[in-house]
């Protein structure tokens, strides 16, 4: 084991070139799958004749399949079919597609929690369909997919290591490249690796719970 | 339209990852069991060392990438794609399941571990007949959901050559040159396995819902 030379200068900006890849990557991913995901959610939430049920078979569909192999299909098998996306794109698109769906149940969870008797004690109160869920439905509903929703960031976060396969220059894909010089360096560059993902997703796991403790 | 002689012809090597698939999936689900309630039984026991190892277990484990750990245990300990995606996976999964077993425990209300001692039982007949019938109930769907994860998450023994279905998809993509049509097969094979197992889990969220 060669930590000296391992954590050297060159090495240790190459591998926060990586990470800030992961981060960016992950960062896209998340503010584009929330966004769908809600639609989604919400859609299915509302039981939308036909669009509910197809929405419900393509949600069940992805969230069923390994994510590896939604990455090796959207940057490998799309291009079959005229589909042709750089490594980047192609990562941000599998992720953003299976977290979605993950997201997607969650929010929809989240609504169908809120019981049936807040609903109808606040139409009958005089709110209409909408006012209803933006003033009684989403504010509770909200409170309780926090703790799920960033349980689903760090899946997120983690997962974007599994674009290596079509080499992402991640941070884990960076730190490969180093440890393939060396085999001394192998044991520090996956410890320094673990402590960065494990660093920020522990302090978002924090906060989870900071903001999961707040709502009672 | 899909080509079904893909799917016919190399059907030999898509069996074989399904059978690598389902034998490192049950490997996994079974040893990351066992290890997972160990680590559950350490993070509610009375003894401060004994917790807090298991509580560093947990937070460790479940904030690092799956793939970081296979990598690691393949190149490090030098065993085969398939031992190291299975140890990797255990590792990974017992972090999950530990917390599942241990939210259950103590979603069990305290009175009725009081309430069972009073009554004369023991500890371990307490535990026995009173706390586990309950929190098993409340375990079994988010231990059903940790098993779905783990049979998706074993597609990272395609990554370091465990002979799985990632693998053999990888292996007659590069034979046939045709990819689209080998990964959506693939992508039914999965579905096979993680549908039943899907619906599985939300009908007995349901049932074990309705009974307590």
């Amino acid at each position: 084991m060669d930590f000296m030379g391992a954590y050297s200068l060159d090495h240790l900006s190459f591998l926060m070139e990586g990470f800030w890849v992961t981060l960016k990557v992950a960062f896209i991913s998340i503010v584009l799958s929330f966004i769908i995901g809600s639609i989604v959610g919400i859609l299915r939430y509302a039981r939308i004749p036909v669009l509910s049920h197809v929405l419900a078979f393509i949600v069940e569909i992805i969230r069923n399949l390994p994510l590896l192999l939604i990455i090796f299909f959207t940057y490998f098998a799309l291009p079959e079919i005229g589909i042709d996306m750089e490594i980047t794109s192609a990562a941000i698109v599998a992720l953003t597609v299976f977290e979605s769906a993950m997201i997607s149940e969650i929010i929809r969870s989240g609504l169908k929690s809120i019981e049936k008797g807040q609903i109808e004690a606040a139409r009958s109160s005089g709110l209409n369909y909408y006012q209803t869920l933006r003033f009684v439905v989403l504010p509770q509903a909200l409170r309780r997919m926090v703790p799920p929703l960033v349980s689903q960031f760090i899946s997120l976060l983690k997962d974007t290591s599994l674009a290596v396969v079509i080499a992402l220059p991640d941070l884990l894909h960076n730190a490969q490249i180093i440890y393939g010089q060396k085999q001394s360096y192998v044991v520090p560059m996956f410890l320094i690796i673990a402590m960065m993902y494990f660093i920020v997703n522990y302090a978002l796991s924090i906060i989870a719970r900071k903001l999961e403790v707040k709502r009672v | 339209m899909l080509d079904f002689s893909i799917l016919t012809n190399n059907i030999d090597l898509y069996l074989e990852g399904f059978k690598y698939t389902i034998i490192a999936s049950l490997i996994a689900l079974i040893a990351s069991f066992v290890l997972g309630t160990v680590i559950a039984v350490m993070r509610i026991a009375p003894l401060k060392v004994v917790n807090a190892i298991g509580t560093v277990y947990v937070e460790f484990i479940r904030n690092i990438p799956l793939v970081v750990i296979v990598f690691f245990i393949f190149i490090v300990a030098g065993i085969s794609g398939t031992a190291a995606g299975v140890l990797g996976l255990t590792i990974y999964t017992a972090a999950f399941i530990a917390e599942a077993i241990r939210a259950g425990i103590m979603a069990v209300p305290k009175g009725q571990l009081e309430a069972a001692r009073s009554s004369g039982l023991t500890y371990g007949q307490a535990m026995r007949f009173i706390i586990l019938p309950q929190a098993i109930k409340i375990v079994i769907p988010p231990l059903g959901n940790q098993f779905i994860n783990l049979v998706k998450n074993s597609s990272v023994l395609g990554i370091v050559a465990g002979f799985d279905l990632m693998y053999q998809a990888d292996l007659v993509s590069s034979q046939t040159y045709v990819v689209f049509d080998v990964y959506i097969f693939v992508a039914l094979f999965y579905l096979v396995l993680t549908v039943p197992l899907s619906l599985g889990v939300g009908y007995l969220e349901k049932r074990l819902g309705k009974t307590s």
